[in-house]
C-alpha cells in the first residue's frame, strides 16, 4: 500500500468520524434520550435478522447508482440524468413485465434489460446534446429527470393505473416477473447477485479493457487524451450510454425485487445517493458495494432510531452531505500530508547523514 | 374555455406571482455563473431561506425584518459554498449537493425542533410580505389586473432584473465579475483577484436567492412546508443557462416556466392531462438550451476562422 493509498483512506475514515460525530453532537443537543438513540442508529441493525436484511436489500438499488455514476463520472462529465434513468427503469420495467407474457425465468431479465435500454436512452440525450450543441450536461440533465418525473407521472394515472386500488398505483406486477425473497424472514431478492455483478463488470469494464483505460485517460487529462489518439467523444458517449443502462437495470430490479406495483410519483432521489457513493468509493465500482453496505446501513440504522426515539431520520441526511464535504474537499487534511512527506524526507536525510 | 382561460389578465397576474421565486434564485444564477462558478446550492439556499423566513417573521413580528435576516442567512450560505470551493478546493457541483443534502435533512429538523411538527410550520406564527394594489395603473383596463394586486417581492423581483443588468453591465464591480468570468487569468494580470471576486458574487448570489426562497413562505405560501423549493434552484440554473445568463434572458427563460406552473394550475381542473403540462417547460428549456447552445457554437466556430 502506498502513501497516497493510506492517506486516502484516513481521509475518508476521518471524513466519516467527523460527520459521525457532528450528528452525534445535534443528538444530544435535540433529544431527551441521546445515548439511546445514538446505540439505536450505530446497532439497531444488527438486532435482528430482519434489520440486517434491510440494511441489503437498501444496499441493493444503491450498488446499481453508484456503479452507473462511477462509470458516467469517469468521463469527468457531471451527468445528473441517473436519478431520470432509474425511475423510467422502473416504469418501463412495470409496463413490460404487464405487456408481456414471457415464462417464468425469462421474463424478469427480459424486463430489466428493456428498463436498461431506456434508461441508456435517459442519460444518451443530455450526452449527445453536448456533442451535437455542445450544451451544459448538467442542467439538461436535470432538465431530463423533471421531464421524466411527469411523463411516468402521466403514463402512471392514465395507462397502468389500477383503478380498483385505493391509491395512485399500477397494476400488480404479474408473479412470474417478480424477484421472491432468497433469505427467507428478510426481503432480500435475486437483485442482490445482479447488483454485485455489475459493481465487478464495471470494475472489469473500467480497469482491465482498453476502452475503460481510455475512459479514466480521457477523465483526467481531455486534451492529453485526444493528443494521444483517443476518440473522446466517443469514450465519453459510451460512458454515459452504459451509466444510464446500469440506472435503468437498477430501477427495474428495485421494482421487481421491492414493489410489486408501480408507486413512483416523485423523484427517489437516487441519483443523489448515488454521487456520495462514488465519492466514498472514489469513482472505483469495486469499492461501490461497500460504500452501499455503509450508506445503507447508516439509513436502517437511522429508520430504527426514529421508531423507538424522538430523533429523525433526517439527521443521516445531514450526516451523508457533511461526509461529501468532507471527502471531497482536496484542502481537507492536505497540512498533514504536507507534514508526512516532510517528516519522511526529514528521516531520510538524518539517515544518509549518519552514513 | 381553457384557450379564455389562458388568454385572461388574470391568467397573467398568476404567471406574474409563479414567475417571481425562479426569477429571484435565476438572477442569483446569472451572477455566480458571471463570476465563473455554477450555484447549484440555489435549492438548498431556497430551502433553509423559506423556513428561516417563517422563524424569523415569527421572531420579530416583522415580515421585513424577518426577510432582512433571512438575506444574511442566504448571504452566509453563499459565503459557505464560497468557502468549500475557492478555499478548500471542493468540487464546485460536489459542494452545492452537499449543502442541498444538509438543506433537505436540517430545514426538517430544524422544523420540528421549532414548532414540533415535521411537515408544516402551521404552528408557528409566521407573517408575510403583503400584496400591493398600485394606483393610476389598477385602472388600466387589462394591464391593470395583470400588474396590480401583486405581493411586493413580486415587484421587487421585477426592478431586480434592472438592478442586477445595470449592476454587471454598469458598474466597476459587475465589469470585475465578467472579466474573472471570462478569463480569470488575464482579470488576474490586470490585478483583480479572482477569488475575491467570486467571494463578493456569491454572497450576493446566496442573498438573491434567499429572497426567492423567502417569497415561497411567506407570500407565495403562508407557510413552509417540507421540500418546498421542489426543484425550483434547478429550474432557475436551466433559466440562467438558457438566457445566457443575463438578466433579462434570465428573466424571459423564467416567465416562461411561471406561465407553466400557471398553465398547469388552470388545467389541472380541466380535462387535458396535467403531467404532460407540467412537462412542457423542461421540454421548452432542453430544446431552448441545444438551440442557444448550438448558436453560440457556430459563432465561436465562425470567429475562430473554422
Amino acid at each position: 500500500m502506498n502513501s497516497n493509498t493510506k492517506y486516502n483512506i484516513l481521509r475518508t475514515v476521518l471524513s466519516i468520524s467527523i460527520a459521525l460525530l457532528i450528528s452525534f453532537g445535534i443528538i444530544f443537543l435535540t433529544s431527551k434520550e441521546p445515548v439511546k438513540a445514538i446505540v439505536q442508529l450505530l446497532t439497531g441493525p444488527l438486532q435482528s435478522q430482519r434489520r440486517f436484511g434491510n440494511v441489503i436489500e437498501a444496499m441493493i438499488p444503491l450498488i446499481f447508482t453508484g456503479t452507473g455514476v462511477s462509470i458516467m463520472f469517469a468521463a469527468n462529465e457531471i451527468n445528473l440524468a441517473g436519478e431520470g434513468a432509474f425511475h423510467l427503469g422502473g416504469l418501463v420495467a412495470t409496463y413490460f413485465a404487464l405487456n408481456t407474457a414471457l415464462p417464468a425465468g425469462l421474463s424478469p431479465l427480459a424486463t430489466i434489460l428493456v428498463a436498461g435500454l431506456f434508461g441508456m436512452i435517459v442519460t444518451a440525450i443530455p450526452a449527445i446534446l453536448k456533442i451535437k450543441t455542445e450544451s451544459d450536461v448538467l442542467v439538461s440533465s436535470l432538465m431530463m429527470n423533471y421531464l421524466i418525473l411527469y411523463f411516468s407521472n402521466y403514463v402512471l394515472s392514465n395507462i397502468l393505473r389500477d383503478p380498483k386500488a385505493g391509491a395512485v398505483v399500477s397494476f400488480a406486477v404479474p408473479s412470474v416477473t417478480q424477484f421472491s425473497p432468497i433469505i427467507s424472514g428478510t426481503r432480500i431478492h435475486v437483485g442482490l447477485f445482479i447488483a454485485i455483478a455489475v459493481a465487478i463488470l464495471g470494475y472489469i469494464f473500467m480497469y482491465k479493457t482498453k476502452i475503460g483505460y481510455e475512459l479514466r485517460i480521457t477523465g483526467e487529462n481531455r486534451d492529453f487524451a485526444r493528443y494521444s489518439g483517443i476518440n473522446v467523444v466517443k469514450i465519453t458517449l459510451i460512458s454515459q450510454l452504459l451509466g444510464g443502462f446500469i440506472f435503468g437495470i437498477g430501477g427495474g430490479v428495485e421494482l421487481l425485487g421491492m414493489y410489486n406495483r408501480f408507486t413512483w410519483t416523485s423523484l427517489l432521489g437516487y441519483g443523489w445517493d448515488a454521487i456520495i457513493i462514488t465519492t466514498l468509493a472514489k469513482k472505483n465500482p469495486i469499492y461501490v458495494p461497500f460504500a452501499a453496505f455503509f450508506l445503507a446501513y447508516l439509513r436502517t440504522g437511522a429508520s430504527i432510531m426514529s421508531r423507538s426515539t424522538d430523533v429523525v431520520t433526517e439527521i443521516v441526511i445531514i450526516t451523508q452531505g457533511i461526509i461529501i464535504l468532507l471527502v471531497v474537499a482536496e484542502q481537507f487534511l492536505s497540512k498533514y500530508r504536507h507534514k508526512l512527506v516532510a517528516k519522511e524526507a526529514k528521516a531520510e536525510l538524518m539517515e544518509r547523514e549518519g552514513e | 374555455m381553457i384557450v379564455d382561460a389562458i388568454l385572461s389578465p388574470e391568467f397573467l397576474n398568476n404567471t406574474l406571482r409563479a414567475t417571481t421565486p425562479i426569477l429571484f434564485a435565476a438572477l442569483a444564477s446569472a451572477i455566480a455563473s458571471k463570476s465563473g462558478v455554477v450555484n447549484m446550492a440555489l435549492e438548498g439556499i431556497m430551502l433553509f431561506a423559506a423556513l428561516f423566513g417563517v422563524i424569523f417573521s415569527a421572531a420579530f413580528q416583522s415580515a421585513w425584518l424577518g426577510l432582512l435576516a433571512t438575506m444574511v442567512v442566504g448571504g452566509f450560505i453563499g459565503l459557505f459554498l464560497a468557502f468549500a470551493v475557492l478555499k478548500l478546493k471542493t468540487d464546485e457541483i460536489l459542494a452545492a449537493i452537499a449543502i442541498n443534502l444538509i438543506a433537505n435533512g436540517a430545514t426538517i429538523l430544524i422544523l420540528l425542533f421549532v414548532s414540533g411538527d415535521r411537515g408544516i410550520s402551521s404552528s408557528i406564527n409566521s407573517l408575510t410580505i403583503p400584496m400591493v394594489s398600485l394606483p393610476v395603473i389598477e385602472n388600466i383596463p387589462f394591464i391593470g389586473t395583470v400588474l396590480s394586486n401583486q405581493n411586493i417581492l413580486t415587484y421587487i423581483s421585477l426592478i431586480m432584473v434592472v438592478v442586477v443588468h445595470i449592476f454587471l453591465y454598469k458598474t466597476p464591480l459587475g465589469l470585475q465579475i465578467r472579466a474573472v468570468g471570462e478569463n480569470k487569468d488575464a482579470a488576474e494580470s490586470v490585478g483583480i483577484s479572482p477569488d475575491r471576486i467570486r467571494y463578493i458574487s456569491l454572497i450576493i448570489s446566496g442573498v438573491l436567492a434567499s429572497m426567492g426562497g423567502f417569497f415561497l413562505s411567506g407570500g407565495y405560501m403562508t407557510r413552509f412546508t417540507t421540500g418546498m423549493s421542489a426543484g425550483r434552484g434547478f429550474i432557475a440554473l436551466a433559466a440562467s443557462a438558457m438566457g445566457g445568463n443575463t438578466p433579462i434572458g434570465s428573466f424571459l427563460v423564467s416567465l416562461l416556466f411561471g406561465a407553466a406552473q400557471a398553465i398547469s394550475n388552470i388545467l389541472q381542473l380541466g380535462t387535458l392531462p396535467h403531467e404532460l403540462v407540467q412537462m412542457l417547460p423542461y421540454l421548452t428549456t432542453l430544446i431552448g438550451l441545444g438551440i442557444y447552445s448550438y448558436s453560440r457554437m457556430k459563432k465561436r466556430q465562425r470567429l475562430m476562422g473554422r
